[in-house]
């Protein structure tokens, strides 16, 4: 009588893949539906930012920053340009960190829309949240446009402050956009928050604890969907954030449906704070006199910001020389793609594809 | 035969069926350019574009070309977005050879072109997608803006429009 | 910085191998890395690794971690140096997991053997690359250097 074998059937998730938001590939072995292991490889992407930046100047560097994490490449260029100004030592004029904040949370506010439209489209939803959210990211890109040239990898900040003032009718057409979006955060709200197949999708799939959470450093959004009320723009403030009033919205369970929800409540929270900063931007200088050949006295420095997908990391090895001697990205979604391998064990293949979703990655700062 | 005589193609009129073969290749080009069915193949920053160029304010539905397949064994457009590099371009040519044939290739954005940026210093990234497959157009940019792609998009449909199916 | 109470703590008990560096850096010998950080975080609460960078100095090597405490609010930075041929440490993949990445990355790129690490393995680089790129004198045929202006 012949014996019933059953074997685990291995699955190629990817590097080509519309849901895996970029080139990811897991590698999963599949018991049934129901996975046993994923592997995830990565490197399909890898650039050599790292080799490149050796050879180059400083400001000469800020174009590959952009690519680094290019749905919100303002934020990145801002945390490039905070580490090197620190060791530095320059002093940024009030007007140039006023418009710096201004455009990396209205960078924020593209890049999460961006992260909703595509989380929800995965899911199913296809077409109607992800083309929404595209006609809002069209006005923000428009603001951009407008200020500095380009829709996507913009490399508008400069070491002291940014490359070219704001134009006329920036701030009405800021104000304008302030005053169309929040209306439509709320109708997205209706739309897809308390939807009944989204709720079976996000609730209770792929929840993250805490002392998880902080061994595989996870940052970010999904870090403060934990439980974790850890946002860097309030513990190391740096720029003008210690004058701007706003919450970090917190949630407890870390499953997929509070991540998605953090990312909408920071939405709102980042509206205010332009709305705060659009009022009070001062005259002056739109950057700092630096001298022409920008030198960086020797030392080394980690200094990170609160980029869209978490903790951005910059930790720069200067030679005293005009260019870097070791300058090295710590990628938010590099660690928490990390932790994909826990999650997704036990788990369905469409709740992976959820987890993914909801964990909001980039490949682009991942491989760098 | 007077219908044929009305439609926009020109006639020559030598016997042997010649009218009849022009108006075939017109018929089939234009089907084959008005329903372009490009693969998802958007690896880096091009690919946020492409979808933009997707979207609603740059409809690239209009052109027949907005059903994005995931499976290359159902379009007929490979539109490389992003930058290849060695890992990846074993992934490229394996799937440019799945698309079942007539198939066309675009190279959109500078990295896909010549390696881009990433030129020099790099060990890694392949200087251009036409060392893998055979590229039709390219699109500059760094970015290219979803105009720019849909520039590229219409000179690739003018680019079929000549074709014919005596010279295969 | 000299007088925090972690930094005295960490100088008493690995007393004579502790120095500070110029740029505020810890500078430790390898075989006692793992006992430090494991102190540090039991003792004073650092249980974040923010990054894990290697770094190549013409001459030696080397592997900095960067540590946060969330109870005390402070930042740690220590230094490993390591020599050229055949450096190896080992891994800290055992106190936090967040390292399993970096460190393959480390290896990946720079060439650093981390003993003890469950999976180490190339993680950026096709599998069966030779050489190890971020490494200063590293040459390829066909690399082509940016030409100075």
């Amino acid at each position: 009588m012949p014996t019933l074998e059953i074997q685990q059937f291995s699955v190629s998730f990817g590097p080509q893949h519309p849901s895996t938001h970029g080139v990811l590939h897991l590698q999963m072995d599949l018991d049934g539906e129901v996975i046993v292991n994923c592997t995830p490889h990565i490197g399909y992407l890898h650039r050599d930012f790292e080799k490149i930046c050796e050879n180059r100047t400083y400001t000469q560097i800020i174009p590959f920053t952009d690519r680094l994490d290019y749905i919100g490449a303002m934020n990145n260029n801002f945390g490039y340009c905070l580490t090197v100004e620190k060791l530095l030592g320059a002093v940024i004029p009030e007007r140039a960190e006023y418009i710096r904040v201004i455009i990396a949370e209205l960078n924020r506010i593209a890049s999460h829309l961006l992260a909703v439209g595509t989380f929800v489209q995965d899911l199913g939803a296809f077409g109607t949240p992800l083309l929404y959210c595209f006609r809002e990211r069209e006005m923000i890109l428009d603001i951009f446009e407008m200020t500095c040239g380009a829709r996507l990898t913009y490399s508008y900040y400069r070491l002291g402050g940014v490359s070219a003032d704001i134009p006329e009718g920036f701030v009405q057409k800021v104000k304008d956009f302030i005053r169309y979006f929040r209306p439509k955060l709320a109708d997205y709200h209706r739309l897809i928050t308390n939807n009944a197949i989204f709720l079976i999708r996000t609730k209770d799939i792929g929840i993250l604890s805490k002392e998880k959470a902080l061994n595989y450093a996870i940052s970010g959004p999904s870090l403060r969907a934990s439980g974790i009320k850890f946002d860097l723009r309030k513990e190391e403030p740096y720029s003008i954030y210690p004058r701007l009033e706003f919450e970090v919205p917190v949630r407890n369970s870390g499953d997929c449906w509070d991540r998605y929800i953090v990312r909408m409540e920071e939405m709102e929270q980042s509206l205010r704070i332009v709305e705060q900063a659009i009022d009070k931007i001062p005259e002056g200088d739109f950057i700092a006199k630096l001298p022409k050949i920008i030198k960086v006295p020797a030392g080394e420095l980690y200094f990170r910001t609160e980029s869209p997908r978490g903790e951005l990391g910059f930790y720069l090895i200067s030679d005293g020389s005009t260019k870097p001697y070791r300058l090295k990205c710590r990628a938010p979604s590099f660690s928490n793609l990390a932790i994909i391998s826990e999650l997704a064990k036990g788990v369905k293949i469409a709740d992976v594809i959820a987890i993914l979703g909801s964990l909001d990655i980039v490949l682009g700062e991942i491989d760098r | 035969m007077a219908l044929i005589n009305k439609l926009p193609i020109i006639t020559e009129k030598i016997p042997g069926g010649q009218i009849i073969l022009s108006s075939v290749d017109f018929i089939l080009n234009w089907s084959k350019e008005s329903s372009l069915w490009p693969m998802s193949f958007g690896l880096a920053c091009c690919a946020i574009e492409m979808m933009a160029a997707g979207a609603a304010r740059y409809d690239m539905d209009r052109f027949g070309a907005g059903v994005f397949r995931a499976s290359p064994r159902q379009c007929d457009l490979m539109i490389v977005a992003g930058t290849v590099n060695e890992k990846m371009s074993k992934r490229l040519r394996l799937l440019y050879d799945q698309m079942p044939e007539p198939k066309y290739v675009m190279a959109m954005g500078s990295c896909a072109i010549s390696g881009g940026p990433y030129y020099y210093d790099s060990y890694n990234v392949v200087k251009g997608v036409d060392l893998i497959v055979p590229v039709d157009v390219h699109i500059p940019g760094c970015p290219p803006r979803p105009e720019a792609l849909l520039f590229g998009l219409m000179q690739l449909q003018k680019k079929i429009k000549k074709e014919s199916i005596k010279n295969g | 910085m000299a007088d925090l109470d972690w930094v005295l703590a960490l100088k008493n008990k690995f007393s004579d191998t502790v120095e500070e560096a110029p740029s505020g850096c810890l500078v430790l010998p390898g075989e006692d890395i793992f006992r430090a950080v494991n102190f540090l975080k039991r003792e004073y609460g650092f249980d974040y690794l923010m990054n894990l960078a290697a770094v190549d100095y013409k001459d030696r090597l080397a592997v900095v971690y960067n540590l946060y405490s969330f109870k005390l609010k402070e930042k740690a930075n220590l230094k490993v140096i390591l020599p050229r041929d055949n450096p190896a440490i080992e891994s800290i993949t055992e106190i936090y997991a967040a390292a399993n990445w970096q460190e393959r990355e480390a290896f990946d790129l720079m060439g650093i053997n981390f003993t003890g690490h469950p999976d180490l393995r190339r993680i950026l680089l096709p599998d069966d690359y030779t050489g190890h790129p971020l490494r200063k004198d590293y040459t390829k045929e066909g690399f082509l250097p940016m030409p100075a202006v």
